[in-house]
């Protein structure tokens, strides 16, 4: 039998600490799940770290997969922060590529500067127009946004594919002779690659400085304003916030677009960092959007820690692309992510419950009964606790 | 000739809604308990990769490989679902974010692909798959014949498993102890009824049914294996158990309704159709969205059926 205390006043290093040692579970049964399949889990966490970090331009490499993983995790933060469960990070990211690549094509003959700034607000702004649909549905007609946010992320994908794939539409190259044979995107002028910033020899993509000044941001946002207070009273309680007079719907949908915005800018900056086209395979073999749901609660749904979240996720992916191949097979990549989250939802409880196992079940003493137990039920406000599983105390 | 696409259309109604069905079945139960996984899409995508590993593995009397198959398939995606109930129902975990958990676990860029490059399932046709089963030489009546008496024998799994689950819900005291658990799980408790167990055991058995579900695409509907071959169907089948309102009965109509989509662009492209295929294969999407839209704003307001500790945490407090 478990029995549960809540604790009082949980250390940040305890919050801390907590995510960490799940993330070490995890790699515990990772390598098991490795030696059970045949490989060997060291010799692949060595060639793992050596592709993600120790090999030269090992790190950059790693920056540029966490930079889409940052902006993600933001994404599902930002909302699920507010218990607003946007799972359409994935669509999101899809339609600001799409938006950042018309922008980027529109504005071809401008200089660079000018064709960055379009495709970074053309992304954000489509991303968060695709978050507006679940966000107008759960707000005013109570559809349940997992949902309709998720089936969006399929329509967004075939809606890319077909502007791609089934189309002569204004992203698909049609004049080149490669284009012909293989339907492909238009090419962004190379005034329109995002720049990277060097630091002793690592590149560090403009996306990944976005994502980090956006994550700060939001940590400011959540701490010292009124929609952040407005966010953390929503989040404990949608019933006491509208009691407080908040105007939840109001509050959903601005954190849906918020959101939504977020994952548009990842999209953005896949095609002004590394694609320069509209890339429909790509961008839904990566899959970044549902990896961002796992940088973020990795992070403790905190801004601040979702940089350092994405950047081991990155990593994980970078090593993936790196090591493809039949020591590492397509697949493992998820496989980690999903076991990383198991082990993070899992451990979540340890933060603010202190877990004692008890050899005798508590909930039924040996003893004689008392006359509270025979006595008729108790209600259930007093009886039942739904566990607060994300840290909003902070 | 419209006879016959009529027929079609209901018939690929029939073997596309099969899946959606048995996953909505075991979703019905899980959430029937108060417990609301999302990770059906993963289960039923490591369902699948399991179930045509062991149909291409193992050699025999088809029937008994497509058992040996099913069963396998069941089986993987009980231990996923038993690892939900364990991190769920044991460390309390929020139901929603450990279900997303499992889906990018299963997901076509997880496990089930990780299984599939490990057994080298891609490209080979299948060894073994099932055949329709003429009942009683009836399949021959027009109409009635095809739709009834000729289908495979996952499909009349289904029929039988969509009443027992009726039988089961609203005829025994198990299942009228799990709607209590769902309900109010602080009076099931008083009442002596182990929610933990019960949630345990449901859990596990939706994840049976989800991976039946999944190998019915990898031995029964595609016969063979593509990464991420369901599509989906995981997350349809959850939007299919909110607006056939946690009912069997509803849940096998709809089921039907949302096969005759998902069937639609290939039956109608076989005619000579000439419409984007996205097109075609974005309207079960579109049409999960609509349909959860009108349950929500026709009625809005109204408890209709859904369990009131849905995704709910239960534990007695001392």
């Amino acid at each position: 039998m478990i029995r549960l205390e809540r604790r009082s006043g949980v250390s940040l290093a305890f919050r801390v600490a907590v995510p960490c040692a799940a993330f070490v579970v995890a790699l515990l049964v990772i390598a098991i799940l490795l030696v059970a399949s045949g490989s060997n889990p060291v010799s692949t966490y060595q060639s793992m770290v050596s592709a993600a970090f120790t090999s030269s331009g090992g790190f950059s490499a790693t920056l540029v997969n966490a930079t889409p993983l940052v902006l993600t995790g933001l994404c599902a933060t930002v909302a699920f922060r507010l218990e607003i469960y946007n799972i359409g990070g994935e669509g999101q990211l899809y339609m600001g590529a799409m938006g950042a690549t018309a922008a980027g094509l529109a504005l071809g003959h401008m200089p660079g500067f000018v064709i960055i700034l379009g495709m970074v607000l053309a992304g954000a702004a489509a991303g968060a127009a695709w978050a507006l649909i679940p966000a107008l549905l759960r707000a005013y007609l109570g559809t349940n946004e997992i949902m309709t946010s998720l089936m969006l992320n399929y329509v967004a994908g075939l809606f890319i594919t077909y502007l791609i794939f089934d189309s002569a539409s204004y992203w698909r190259n049609l004049s080149s002779a490669a284009g012909k044979v293989y339907p492909t995107g238009k090419t962004i002028p190379l005034a329109g690659s995002w720049p990277n910033l060097g630091v002793s020899g690592v590149n560090i993509p403009l996306g990944f400085i976005i994502g980090v000044g956006l994550a700060l941001c939001s940590s400011w946002v959540l701490r010292r304003t009124t929609l952040g207070y407005r966010i953390r009273v929503a989040a404990g309680s949608h019933a006491a916030a509208r009691y407080g007079g908040i105007r939840l719907s109001r509050l959903i949908v601005i954190v849906m677009v918020v959101s939504g915005l977020l994952a548009g800018l990842a999209g953005a900056s896949e095609v002004g960092g590394v694609a320069h086209l509209l890339d429909p395979t790509g961008l839904q073999q990566a899959q970044y959007g549902y990896a961002g749901i796992v940088v973020a609660a990795l992070a403790g749904f905190e801004p601040v820690g979702v940089i350092v979240s994405g950047l081991l996720l990155g990593a994980i992916a970078s090593a993936g692309t790196q090591l493809a191949g039949i020591a590492f097979p397509v697949g493992l990549v998820g496989t980690m992510e999903g076991i990383v989250l198991f082990a993070v939802v899992s451990t979540a409880i340890f933060v603010n419950y202190r877990v004692r196992w008890t050899t005798k079940s508590t909930s039924a003493p040996a003893g004689a009964p008392s006359a509270e137990e025979v006595g008729p039920p108790p209600t259930a406000p007093s009886n039942t606790v739904t566990v607060p599983v994300l840290n909003r105390e902070i | 000739m419209h006879d016959g696409l009529a027929i079609a259309l209901i018939l690929g109604g029939i073997s596309y809604g099969t899946p959606l069905l048995l996953a909505g079945l075991g979703e019905l139960l899980n959430e029937r308990g108060g417990v609301l996984n999302l990770g059906i899409e993963g289960m039923m995508l490591v369902g699948a990769a399991c179930g045509f590993w062991i149909s291409q593995v193992l050699s025999g009397p088809s029937w008994l490989v497509l058992l040996a198959a099913v069963l396998g398939a069941g089986g993987a995606a009980a231990c996923m679902a038993a690892l939900f109930a364990v991190a769920c129902l044991t460390f309390r975990a929020n139901q929603v974010v450990a279900g997303l958990a499992l889906t990018i676990l299963g997901g076509s860029a997880g496990l089930s692909s990780y299984l599939a490059a490990k057994g080298n399932l891609g490209g080979s046709a299948g060894r073994h798959q099932f055949a329709n089963l003429d009942v009683a030489r009836l399949g021959s009546i027009p109409v009635v014949g095809p739709v009834l008496f000729d289908q495979s024998a996952l499909v009349y799994l289904s029929w039988a498993l969509t009443i027992a689950v009726a039988l089961y819900l609203y005829h025994t005291h198990w299942g009228l102890n799990l709607r209590a658990v769902g309900e109010d799980p602080a009076a099931a408790d008083a009442m002596g009824v182990s929610v933990t167990r019960y949630r345990y055991t449901h859990t596990i058995v939706g994840g049976v049914l989800a991976g039946i579900a999944g190998s019915v695409y990898s031995l029964d509907l595609i016969p063979s294996w593509s990464n991420g071959l369901t599509a989906g169907a995981g997350w349809i089948a959850l939007g299919l158990v909110i607006f056939a309102f946690w009912r069997p009965a509803l849940l096998l109509v709809g089921s039907y309704l949302f096969g005759l989509v998902i069937s639609l662009g290939f039956t109608l492209q076989q005619r000579g159709v000439n419409l984007p295929p996205e097109l075609f294969s974005a309207l079960p999407y579109l049409g999960t969205i609509v349909a959860l839209v009108v349950t929500s704003s026709l009625w809005r307001g109204r408890r209709l059926g859904a369990p009131a500790a849905l995704g709910r945490s239960y534990f007695r407090e001392r």
